[in-house]
């Protein structure tokens, strides 16, 4: 296997950078087919969220070059990019993917939503045919070896991402969620995503309030919930339990005249801002209200990292797991790797054998069918007898780390073509109707 | 013999002091573990030292009156456990468990003599009196430690900045309901100690003298609470502005008990 990934993340670039080579998802599919169609490259991929972006390809001989695809394709000066950039290879661009895929190399440690980044990653690229056999391998291990790590270590206990604070702070101010209203002023992502993530944990309605309506009624539909105008906003508002605001507004739209009204109108029930906007939507004043808690993106960033101390520990863990598993798959994809070996070789025996009948057909004249089966079965069986003994030895090798010499020392022997240029001369030699292509 | 138990008692509730003492500055799994256990078994030495003062007295009334520190802190600890069946949570603790503990030591140390009453009381009304007034007190003083904590959770909510006591409380609206259904279950109690008081003292003084300290701050008392209840159940009245009328409530409590030493008609010690 020849791996090779490239990419930014938030510890090698700031936003800047991150943002210049980020690719938005509706044009991921395209950029994987253009990454696959790339010199070089035989099956690729592409990571982008907001806090890395990553290419993987698995490569034609080692002859790919990645940095030549970014550069095409944002057609900018990479030089100015270069110390950004970190790359790995082979063993390390495994070992990468799954501590990736483990949230170990998170800026959260352990947060739970770059999995799901990783694995829609894979269905696009997947859905457009830029991962097959090999990289799909490796994603399919990854996913698992996430879910190990996972469930063997604390590293994804407790509250993680920005969502699931969200919800841990939503539980301290209501203790149990269920009955809770849920208002969306804005209808973000991110503010989706919290949603989902109340929902899930018993709140019960959502209201969803946007200045287009449209949109506000589709993610209204999506959960189930009512959209409202955003006209009558305040009018509504206090119906909210949990208020999670992320509107492009440039100024605040709830201030403390308003949280006031809202607290009457609710007995002075308690409520939730969750203020995800930036600029913000709420006036921090509000918060000096008796029974009004807003936190804003940075408070929440803040809960969060006060989370990390604890999951270091848990960390060290999970990367000797991921060592292991590292280990594991390279078994395994050098088992694979002596298949095409048995193939090719199976094959050039073929062509041999083939083209020796061809050749002593002439001298033996005629042959009845009876004759003719007894040639081919005597042929192939002193092929099949003598491949015997060298085929297993390939097997019972691969698994061992001397299996690429190995595989060196047989193809050497045999004058064997690497496997794509072998197939591609062996169709060209059939179409013309020649004989062998490969003589030994 | 009643002494004996309830020093014993004490001892178990040391445990329960310890555990609330340790909560502000660390958690301690096993302190947390036990505290439920041992102030259980505090409460039944307790329970012993009560029934016994009874027996030996050969009068509830009489027993419950020289007893009442103790009695009151019998009733707390009973509302704890109470809090603590319902919502399994022993942060109230926090509050109950060194009142409790200072209750008990008093009663435990300061043990009166006893001493004849009156004759011509009613006693089966002056017990209810008791009886209720405790009751009531007991749910009060709940009701203000669950305000105590409701502040705390409040602002450490506010602040942004959890710290180590935040982990282990009760969620705000819990906190919240602990209070407001002490509150409201101490309410009746209260007004029927009170009645029951107001009919002992008409047929020991043939009328209610409203300008003795005990009447009058006692009645101060029932109004600041029916206010609380009141503005609790209308507007919904939390946090900073019901800590500050359960501190009221509290305080004039504490004062209308404190009236015993002053009051002319209403003596623990013979009257």
């Amino acid at each position: 296997m020849k791996l090779q990934l490239i990419g930014v993340n938030h510890n090698s670039a700031p936003v800047e950078v991150r943002e210049r080579l980020a690719i938005p998802e509706w044009r991921l599919a395209e950029a994987c087919r253009q990454l696959a169609e790339h010199p070089g490259v035989e099956e690729g991929m592409i990571l982008s969220t907001c806090n890395r972006v990553e290419l993987i390809a698995h490569l034609k001989n080692g002859s790919g070059d990645l940095r030549a695809f970014l550069r095409d394709y944002f057609q900018l000066d990479l030089n100015q990019f270069e110390r950004h950039l970190y790359e790995y290879r082979e063993q390390d661009a495994i070992r990468h993917v799954f501590r990736v895929a483990a949230s170990l190399d998170s800026m959260v440690l352990g947060e739970p939503q770059i999995l799901g980044q990783v694995k829609e990653a894979y269905a696009t690229a997947r859905a457009v045919g830029a991962v097959r056999a090999q990289l799909d391998q490796l994603l399919t291990r990854a996913f698992a070896v996430a879910k190990r790590v996972r469930t063997e270590t604390a590293v994804g206990s407790s509250a993680v991402s920005v969502a699931s604070v969200a919800v841990e702070l939503a539980k301290k101010i209501f203790g149990n969620l269920k009955g809770k209203q849920v208002y969306l002023v804005g209808a973000g992502k991110m503010s989706e995503l919290a949603a989902r993530h109340l929902l899930a944990h018993g709140c019960t309605s959502i209201f969803v309030a946007n200045r287009t309506y449209d949109r506000a009624a589709y993610l209204a539909e999506k959960f189930d919930g009512q959209a409202i105008h955003f006209e009558e906003l305040y009018e509504t508002c206090d119906r909210g339990d949990i208020v999670i605001t992320s509107t492009g507004a440039p100024h605040a739209i709830f201030r403390p005249e308003h949280g006031e009204l809202f607290l009457s109108r609710r007995k002075n029930r308690p409520m939730f801002f969750i203020d995800i906007a930036v600029p913000r939507d709420v006036d921090p004043e509000m918060n000096k209200l008796d029974g009004i808690f807003v936190y804003d993106i940075d408070d929440l960033q803040q809960a969060v990292s006060a989370h990390v101390a604890d999951r270091k520990k848990e960390a060290d863990r999970a990367e000797a797991i991921i060592n292991s598993e590292v280990e594991r798959f390279q078994a395994r994809i050098q088992t694979l790797d002596v298949v095409p070996t048995i193939v090719s070789l199976q094959d050039h025996l073929e062509t041999i054998r083939q083209a020796e009948i061809d050749r002593v057909r002439g001298r033996l004249g005629p042959l009845t069918p009876d004759q003719e089966m007894a040639v081919d079965t005597l042929t192939r069986g002193i092929v099949n007898k003598i491949m015997h003994t060298p085929i297993r030895t390939l097997k019972t090798a691969a698994r061992e780390p001397e299996a690429i010499t190995l595989i060196d020392q047989v193809r050497r022997l045999f004058n064997l073509q690497q496997e794509e240029g072998e197939r591609e001369r062996k169709s060209a030699a059939s179409k013309s109707g020649g004989g062998s292509g490969a003589r030994g | 013999m009643p002494l004996l138990w309830l020093r014993v008692a004490l001892g178990f509730y040391g445990v329960g002091l310890l555990y609330a003492l340790l909560a502000l500055t660390r958690s301690s799994d096993l302190l947390s573990r036990i505290a439920v256990p041992a102030t259980s078994l505090g409460m039944v030495f307790h329970f012993v030292s009560l029934s016994e003062a009874v027996l030996l007295s050969g009068q509830l009334t009489l027993a419950s009156v020289h007893n009442s520190e103790s009695l009151l802190a019998f009733m707390i600890m009973a509302f704890f456990m109470i809090v603590y069946l319902v919502y399994r949570t022993t942060s109230p603790g926090m509050v109950v468990f060194p009142s409790v503990f200072l209750l008990t030591f008093v009663a435990a140390t300061g043990q009166q003599p006893f001493l004849s009453m009156s004759p011509g009381l009613r006693t089966g009304w002056l017990f209810a009196h008791i009886a209720l007034i405790f009751t009531g007190y007991a749910a009060l003083f709940l009701s203000f430690g669950a305000s105590l904590l409701y502040l705390v959770q409040e602002s450490s909510l506010k602040s942004k900045n959890p710290g180590r006591i935040f982990s282990r409380l009760p969620a705000l609206e819990v906190i919240d309901e602990i209070g407001y259904r002490s509150l409201l279950l101490g309410f009746p109690f209260m007004t029927l100690g009170l009645i029951a008081g107001s009919v002992v003292a008409q047929a020991k003084f043939g009328r209610v003298d409203f300008l003795d300290p005990k009447v009058f701050l006692s009645l101060l008392m029932w109004v600041v609470y029916l206010i609380m209840v009141y503005t609790r159940w209308n507007a919904g009245w939390r946090g900073r502005r019901a800590a500050y009328l359960a501190t009221g409530a509290f305080v004039a409590a504490v004062v209308a008990w404190a009236a015993n030493y002053v009051s002319t008609i209403h003596r623990f010690a013979a009257s």
